[in-house]
């Protein structure tokens, strides 16, 4: 007899399962979901967990995927570089100076329109050495190509990594997309996550399909040729349009995310915290976000009109759009868990960033302030977000007030 | 060898083609390329190309090959060619044998052997390349080979020192002076032997030369069908880069064997073989010829006096005398 009921068995399968995981494990999890073809390793603290995680999926017979351990991080992104060009769906990852020993196949990948999926576990670039957290290694590669998305949670993780997939592997832009996360405080802290399942994301996730530009003796193509003055140009501007093409095909990933999964991420560029009547704001990425929050509701019990702002995708930096929300703020402080000596006032990257993205998309000048902070691994601390918070509402008050301020620094 | 848990993927099986009239027409590497006259790592690339055949792709690192090879729109590559970063033949060629060995296995592509080379300059696959080579070379599941193309220089950036230029030579690293004559002090890397020494898995490792195609192109097609990871080099004479008439690139090519500077070998699963005039010489049915035959008939030795010359003598003298496995392995026999 028909029934519309499922049995038991098939029923778990299509439904979400939660679990007790980290940041690094969520991503595992998304890749054997994603059904990854090439793996390859090398390790580095923090993101390396994320492999220790996967070679136990492969080795219980979980995922079916080719896992190499390259020699180094420069063959480990070379690895999967050309193993994406003909066909396959890949996954590799690095952190801090891991990542810039990358540097020339990081450089080669977006340029040869690769959908490579990276994690980045953010973290200090020597000298000296430092395990914690900072941004400056993933934003190393952003002038070059890739798609950059930070997250804040385990879910996020794992539902970003999915989108990730997705986004890169759309024919409309083909290039790589590294997925941050923070160093520790996310790779290896373990929150309870909905695991979808695999039904549902071959549901939203199709094959990626490499098309007229694989490499293949079925398809007899030169990749890659040298190319000189007389055509790189007109290729670079290739690379620009689909920057040009980005902002639109997240949107429609995170609508169509949304509608698979049923959870909601919003403006998928960046979240707004208590900021609906606020009237200085703080904006910083990642996980920075957790005692952010929990200092603005402090602050809101002190009356004081306070509210954040997350920013989840710095590539494409949704410039227009941030503009927009920022310029009804009397002043913004920008977190920035990074650094760029010699920049336009010192500041750190996110806020040199969202300065240029004020000056041409907002209709008013609130004073951008920057503060320094969290470098290295240090936490981000309430007292260190209050003396932040207090130096933006002097500035709000046409206080004059230093354009970047290091935090929390010992005497 | 135990194989147990390598799953090994069947190769073409190429057997080797019986004489110059047996080699087929059709030729993968055409015009388009932009390579000097005389250019002997052009013809290793016409001849690795035409022993490999249709189901095959092959990786470029940046160099001569790449850079003088394959221009946009004007492409010399019959078969899918894509260009490899300077110093990632090794991580190449694995990258695309994994994607094929997935892809395959999971169904989304047709499960049939497809050979795999990635070729790499001197500089790309004795310097830069060499870890990842070397990495390459102990994964036995994937088929695949590394075919090193040896000019003795950076060709192709004005002709400067690498890891396997020739002792004293003058390049625009290494240019005699007033109070230098020999700027250049090392010997040439003995690569094919550090590969064979160092990876036991690799089942077959040998040298080459573009002076004896057929037999160059029937050891591809040995090292192509034999399976695992598999390492060639072959070394091609260069007019710009040594300083040569073009007309003298096939004679220098067969000069570096005969005087036992180019050992001709292949070691295949373990087993050492020596060929053609290397194999004569080892047996003392040929006499090495003097090293001054081949030195002076390029303008990169022109600096040489009769000092340097005799030095080289002794150099390739003791490689023929000394070496354990005479001009293959430099451990030294006790006397």
């Amino acid at each position: 007899m028909a029934t519309t009921t499922l049995p038991v068995e098939e029923k778990k399968q299509v439904q979400e399962q939660e679990a007790l995981i980290t940041g690094a494990e969520a991503i595992a999890i998304a890749c054997k979901l994603a059904n990854v073809d090439v793996v390859t390793a090398y390790p580095i603290r923090p993101y390396d967990t994320v492999m220790q995680y996967m070679s136990q999926l492969v080795a219980d017979g979980e995922m079916d995927c080719e896992f190499i351990v390259a020699e180094g991080e420069h063959s480990q992104f070379e690895i999967v570089k050309h193993a994406s060009v003909c066909g396959a769906r890949v996954f590799c990852g690095s952190s801090g100076v891991g990542w810039m020993y990358a540097m020339e196949a990081l450089t080669v990948t977006p340029a040869l329109r690769v959908p490579m999926v990276a994690m980045v576990g953010n973290r200090a670039l020597d000298d000296p050495g430092a395990f914690g957290v900072e941004h400056n290694d993933a934003l190393a590669v952003r002038d070059l190509g890739w798609l950059l998305t930070w997250v804040d949670s385990a879910q996020e993780a794992l539902d970003t990594a999915l989108i990730a997939y997705r986004v890169a592997e759309d024919r409309r832009m083909f290039v790589p997309l590294a997925l941050s996360c923070d160093g520790a405080f996310l790779t290896h802290s373990q929150a309870l996550v909905e695991i979808p399942s695999a039904e549902q994301v071959k549901k939203f996730l199709p094959r990626y399909d490499r098309g007229e530009l694989l490499l293949h003796p079925d398809n007899v193509i030169s990749v890659a040729p040298q190319a000189n003055e007389d055509w790189v140009m007109e290729i670079r501007r290739q690379n620009y349009a689909v920057t040009e093409r980005a902002c639109d095909v997240i949107r429609e990933v995170y609508a169509d995310f949304e509608k698979t999964f049923g959870r909601k991420y919003g403006n998928p560029f960046f979240e707004e915290y208590m900021t609906q009547d606020a009237e200085v704001v703080l904006l910083g990425m990642g996980t920075m976000s957790t005692p952010v929050k929990v200092a603005v509701r402090k602050l809101r019990e002190e009356g004081k009109k306070v509210g954040f702002v997350r920013l989840r995708w710095f590539r494409p930096f949704a410039g227009p759009e941030i503009a927009k929300c920022l310029e009804r703020f009397k002043a913004i402080g920008v977190i920035d868990r990074d650094f760029s000596f010699g920049s336009p006032n010192l500041s750190g990257v996110v806020a040199t960033e969202l300065r240029s993205a004020m000056y041409t998309g907002a209709s008013t000048r609130p004073p951008v302030l920057d503060f320094i902070c969290g470098l290295g691994g240090r936490e981000v601390t309430v007292p260190d977000v209050e003396a932040i918070t207090q130096s933006v509402f002097e500035a709000a008050k046409g206080k004059a007030q230093p354009l970047t301020q290091w935090i929390g620094l010992r005497g | 060898m135990s194989t147990t848990f390598v799953e090994e993927k069947p190769t073409q099986n190429l057997e080797a083609f019986k004489g110059v009239k047996k080699v087929p027409y059709e030729e993968y590497y055409t015009s388009g390329h932009r390579t000097c006259q005389g250019c002997e790592s052009a013809q290793i690339m016409k001849l690795m190309a035409k022993a490999a055949g249709p189901r095959t792709i092959v990786l470029g690192s940046t160099g001569c090959m790449y850079v003088a090879n394959t221009s946009y729109y004007a492409t010399p590559w019959g078969v899918p060619w894509m260009h490899t970063q300077l110093g990632s033949a090794g991580s190449g060629a694995l990258g695309v044998a994994a994607a094929l060995r997935a892809q395959m296995r999971k169904g989304s592509m047709k499960d049939e052997p497809i050979n795999v080379i990635a070729f790499c300059g001197d500089g790309g696959g004795a310097d830069m390349g060499l870890g990842a080579i070397s990495a390459t070379m102990t994964h036995p599941d994937y088929n695949l080979l590394i075919l090193l193309y040896d000019n003795e220089t950076y060709a192709n950036t004005d002709i400067q020192i690498s890891g396997t230029s020739p002792y004293g030579v003058n390049t625009s690293f290494s240019t005699p002076g007033k109070v230098k004559r020999i700027m250049h002090h090392r010997w040439k890397k003995n690569v094919a032997p550090l590969i064979a020494a160092g990876h036991p898995t690799c089942k077959y490792v040998g040298t080459i030369s573009t002076s004896y195609p057929l037999q160059a192109m029937n050891n591809i097609r040995k090292a192509l069908s034999i399976g695992g990871p598999t390492f060639i080099h072959c070394l091609n004479p260069c007019p710009k880069g040594w300083d040569f008439d073009p007309v003298l690139s096939f004679q220098l090519g067969e000069l570096a064997v005969n005087t036992g500077i180019w050992p001709l070998y292949e070691i295949e699963n373990g087993k050492l073989k020596l060929y053609g005039k290397t194999e004569q010489i080892a047996r003392g049915k040929f006499k090495r010829l003097p090293v001054r035959e081949y030195l002076l008939k390029q303008g990169r030795f022109a600096h040489f006096v009769e000092e340097d010359i005799e030095f080289f003598q002794s150099k390739v003298d003791e490689m023929w005398e000394k070496w354990l496995v005479p001009g293959v392995i430099p451990l030294q026999k006790e006397i």
